[in-house]
């Protein structure tokens, strides 16, 4: 019995790391109605930043706060100069310069750091890990981390006019403009929160799964699934859903279907799930007017 | 230069050189004052981490020229991306041979890249030598006799850890974990051969995870849980570094075999944290370029120099430019022995006949050999043990099979 | 172009198609252009299912491997001759394809989008997996041989090949033009537009999506089984999210809902990676982020926004 609750604390573990990348994909939704493809890639780089901060002397913490101001100037840029003039163009667009970006960022991002794997610090201490060792500190502080960071967005959107209007530009942008709220502005916000959000989750990732252009292909995958599972509308939904893929993740592959078939089991599950609430297990059906 | 081969049978143009040697004495790829090789790498794409290694080629070329070439020649080294994709490694194999007539390829990378172009080269016989892979069927000159790899295949050093594991812990219940692609796969096979019937005894299970997954926790989990005392892992830097945090993480005190390609100090146990890998075995045939150990070997400072020169901004951590260094400096040696002839015959002639040649970054006592039957050029490794500070090599130089 | 030019002239490019690579393309050329028809049907097949019907797909590369696949063991394992798998895969590939399409029915959009992505990442697992492996060779792949030209034909494998998938390629961009000017291709497109609209006149969408799909799968499947008789070789890793983003990028510069757009973007997904090595090997990536992103804003309804305009009228 010990080994599944060995294997229960390590998906919790994992699907902390799931969760708040989730939460950065739930966030660019609300705020544009897209799924950025790119926003691993912009997380990833976001944490090479804070890395060079800090190996250039600057305290962890001071490092974190100038990274995530940096990354919200980076998020709103690329809205105002690649996205907003793509507005009216085809959907499909705006995914090609999705996977623009995803290119350039993981090029980029290996010429200028080298792809050597590097760690980067833990702002919650290297002590001894937690619960026999299947949890460290900064597993647990980076868990903490997302709940506040979920917490502020909920907080946000529910309770501030900036974050009606944004969901509302998102959602309707004609209407929207039509009762005057500055819909590209609105838009360059998103981008910029989803872009901070991102690089939150990329200093909670990194010391875990070490820094590295590719870091984030095999976690946001799983992100995907949070999000999917969870329902890609609602953030406290991508933040269980996170944790669930996490869990089932480890249980599946330990006592199940064996780590040969992991990533199919997380794909059936998907569907699974998704034929059953095609808008997640929290999300809310969106009724589309004919 | 455009062949136009209507006429010819299909089965003829298949085994058709091309025009040029068959019209003259003329060489593919060498006129009197150059000789082209070709060279595949993953610039782009998943694996792109590895384009160091021609980036170090093309600084040693670079560098042999600006000392005057070989044999009278200067080298024109042709080196392009195929992302890491068979198909584009087929589309530039063919660009190499055909298009730009290169004399042979040299060191092209990953395992089923070079699987896709293997049958190619050989039917058109270029010499396709020293691969950028440790997979063990690149020594098979029976069937590929245009065909040779370079380092120590992943099956050779898997055999070495199961032999050891069997004299020196007898009693060993041993878990294996290994990436589920092809570098992993050897690493069973090997384990499979060097156990033999006692495989079953020796080994508990296997446990495999994907390059596109994010952690291994949940297998490392598993892998105490069997009770296991021993534990080889055949991952690449990330997931390895992963594995040695982990495991001490855990409390847990096993026997870890790693494999050396995740042996990198700068990459991979600094990452780690130098003093959770205390006790880990690899075992190594190159120098570490992070290790302090060779701070004042001859070999590696001429590396350095070299590096300082010719590529003053790389990342000195990084393994892929000693790896670089080692096998250009073993083609250099084939080069020369091969005169002033090079005609593809005998490029793969002198490949296969480099009597012990030593290589600054090999380690002391490995050496490179080959003969018309033996197309593993490296077979020796040596074990070592990682301190807490370098790695400290024990026991003697071990000759793996090269079956 | 007046509408008589307009309805000859994807003859006259196929005839110059035909004829004009064999007597002035080098082997290697050749080799490029076989490459380049057999992403063009998979673009189109993708094409149909995205640019036409509205359901996006970040997987199709699932349905590039299980038709490489079929034909690589049919040939392997069975001595099955290469042009005898084609109606196999596309047998096989429609299947599979009919079975996904079914559970799509039910995911709408990004939702639809992120499962078939997740389709993409576990794609090559599958292939790995142990229960298949005799058939399909695990990590290590199948090798298998080039066709040589047949009824003694002057022709070497390369320009014979070129022949066989430019046929194949044909008959296939016929059909699917012929799909997309009739009923069914303004079926396809009224569902991806207006869906209830199309379900009140009468359009029995579930119907039109699933088969759809099976049609993608189709033409995708038939694609990579001319892939893997051009590159002689399948392997696992190939055919992971970068296939899957590589066709979609294709589609995507070409233009969505355009059948010639497929061409377009299948000379972009062919080509444009090797302008991009030119320029810079230190981060060729980037420079192909760059070129992709360039043509975006330059052409965001793709290649085929522009032969549009040349037409002077909408498609």
């Amino acid at each position: 019995m010990d080994g599944l609750l060995h294997q229960l604390i390590s998906g919790i573990a994992s699907g902390g790391i799931y969760a708040s990348v989730a939460l950065a994909l739930v966030m660019i939704y609300q705020a544009t109605h897209h799924v950025n493809f790119a926003q691993g890639e912009m997380a990833m780089f976001s944490t090479y930043i804070a890395l060079t901060l800090i190996q250039a002397g600057v305290p962890y913490w001071a490092a974190f706060c100038i990274t995530v101001p940096i990354s919200f100037a980076m998020g709103a840029v690329i809205q105002r100069v690649l996205m907003e003039p793509l507005a009216k163009a085809p959907i499909l667009a705006s995914v090609g310069v999705f996977i623009g970006l995803l290119l350039m960022f993981n090029s980029v991002a290996g010429w200028i750091f080298t792809y050597t794997l590097k760690p980067f610090p833990t702002p919650f201490g290297e002590g001894k890990p937690l619960f026999g060792g299947f949890i460290s500190r900064h597993e647990l502080g980076s868990t903490a981390i997302t709940l506040v960071v979920l917490l502020s967005i909920w907080a946000f959107f529910r309770f501030t006019r900036l974050g009606l209007a944004m969901r509302a530009a998102a959602f309707n942008p004609v209407s929207s403009r039509l009762v005057g709220v500055p819909v590209n502005k609105m838009l360059a916000l998103g981008w910029g929160l989803a872009a901070s959000i991102g690089a939150i989750a990329g200093m909670m990732v990194a010391p875990v799964i070490f820094l590295d252009p590719n870091m984030m292909a095999g976690v946001l995958l799983y992100a995907f699934a949070g999000a999917l599972l969870g329902g890609i509308t609602n953030p406290l939904g991508a933040v269980i859903g996170g944790f669930i893929v996490g869990i089932i993740e480890n249980l599946g592959g330990a006592y199940v279907v064996g780590t040969e078939l992991k990533l199919t089991t997380a794909l059936f599950i998907i569907v699974v799930v998704l034929t059953v609430k095609p808008a997640g297990l929290f999300g809310k059906t969106v009724v589309s007017r004919v | 230069m455009k062949r136009r081969s209507l006429l010819a049978t299909a089965g003829a143009a298949l085994a058709a050189a091309p025009l040029a040697r068959a019209l003259a004495d003329t060489v593919v790829g060498v006129t009197a004052t150059e000789i082209k090789i070709g060279n595949i790498m993953p610039y782009s794409g998943p694996a792109s981490a590895y384009g160091a290694i021609g980036h170090g080629h093309v600084a040693f070329f670079k560098r042999l020229n600006e000392q005057g070439g070989v044999g009278g020649r200067k080298v024109n080294f042709i080196t392009l991306d195929d992302g890491y994709s068979p198909p584009k490694t087929v589309e530039q194999a063919r660009r190499l041979v055909e298009q730009e007539q290169v004399a042979f390829l040299f060191n092209p990378l990953g395992t089923p890249n070079n699987s896709a172009i293997q049958k190619y080269m050989n039917q058109k016989k270029v010499p396709h030598i020293f691969l950028s892979t440790g997979a063990d069927k690149w020594g098979d000159p029976e069937h590929f006799p245009w065909t040779m790899g370079w380092q120590p295949s992943y099956r050779t050093e898997a055999q070495i850890y199961a032999k050891y594991i069997m004299k020196n812990k007898p009693a060993a219940k041993v878990v294996v974990l290994y990436q589920n692609d092809d570098f992993g796969k050897d690493y069973l096979i090997g384990l499979k051969d060097g156990f033999g019937k006692d495989y079953a005894k020796y080994v508990l299970k296997e446990f495999s995870f994907e390059v596109t997954d994010a952690t291994i926790d949940s297998q490392a989990v598993s892998m105490q849980a069997t009770g296991a005392d021993t534990i080889v892992t055949a991952a690449t830097p990330k997931f390895a570094a992963q594995m040695i945090r982990k495991v001490a993480d855990m409390n847990w005190k096993p026997l870890h075999f790693l494999t050396n390609v995740s042996a990198s100090v700068g990459a991979v146990i600094t990452p780690a944290g130098p003093e959770k890998a205390v006790g880990i075995i690899t075992s190594a045939y190159a120098k570490d370029p992070t290790d302090p150990t060779w701070d004042k070997d001859a070999g590696m400072i001429e590396w350095r120099a070299f590096m300082k020169k010719y590529l003053p901004d790389a990342d000195l951590t990084d393994g892929g430019y000693v790896f670089s260094y080692g096998v250009c400096t073993t083609l250099l040696q084939v080069l020369k022995q091969c005169g002033t002839d090079f005609s593809r015959e005998n490029i793969i002639k002198q490949a296969a006949s480099l009597k012990n040649l030593v290589v600054p970054t090999l380690l002391p006592g490995v050496i490179v050999s080959t003969s018309a039957t033996n197309f593993h050029p490296i077979r020796q490794m040596q074990l070592s043990k990682w301190s807490g500070k370098t790695w400290e090599l024990f026991g003697d130089i071990i000759e793996g099979t090269g079956a | 172009m007046n509408p008589t030019l307009s309805r000859v002239f994807p003859w006259l490019f196929f005839a110059a198609a035909a004829v004009l690579p064999l007597l002035f393309a080098s082997d290697y050329r050749l080799f490029q252009l076989t490459m380049v028809v057999v992403y063009a049907v998979a673009v189109l097949g993708l094409n149909l299912l995205t640019g036409y019907n509205g359901q996006v797909s970040l997987g199709n590369g699932a349905f590039y491997a299980i038709g490489a696949y079929t034909t690589a063991i049919l040939m392997d394992k069975f001595g099955v001759p290469y042009w005898a798998t084609l109606p196999f895969s596309a047998l096989v590939c429609a299947g599979v394809g009919f079975l996904i399409g079914l559970p799509a029915l039910r995911l709408g959009g990004m939702y639809l989008a992120l499962t078939t992505f997740a389709l993409a990442v576990a794609t090559p697992q599958l292939l790995k997996y142990k229960l298949f492996e005799g058939w399909t060779g695990g990590v290590q792949g199948i090798v298998i041989d080039k066709p040589d030209a047949p009824f003694g034909l002057p022709l070497n494998p390369d320009q014979w090949l070129y022949l066989f998938c430019l046929l194949v390629g044909g008959v296939l961009f016929l059909a699917a033009s012929n799909m997309v000017r009739g009923r069914i291709g303004r079926a396809m497109r009224a569902i991806r537009d207006q869906p209830t609209a199309a379900e009140a006149m009468g359009i029995d969408i579930a119907m039109f999506k699933t088969r759809t799909f099976a049609t993608s799968a189709l033409f995708t499947g038939i694609s990579g089984s001319l892939g893997a008789i051009t590159i002689q070789f399948v392997a696992p890793d190939a055919f992971g999210v970068p296939l899957s983003l590589t066709f979609f990028v294709g589609m995507v510069v070409g233009g969505g809902a355009s059948i010639a757009g497929a061409i377009m973007g299948a000379l972009f997904i062919q080509f444009v990676p090797n302008i991009a090595e030119e320029v810079s090997k230190a981060a060729p990536g980037a420079v192909y982020g760059l070129i992709l992103i360039g043509f975006m804003f330059l052409l965001p309804g793709g290649l085929a926004s522009l032969l549009r305009l040349l037409n002077g009228k909408r498609a």
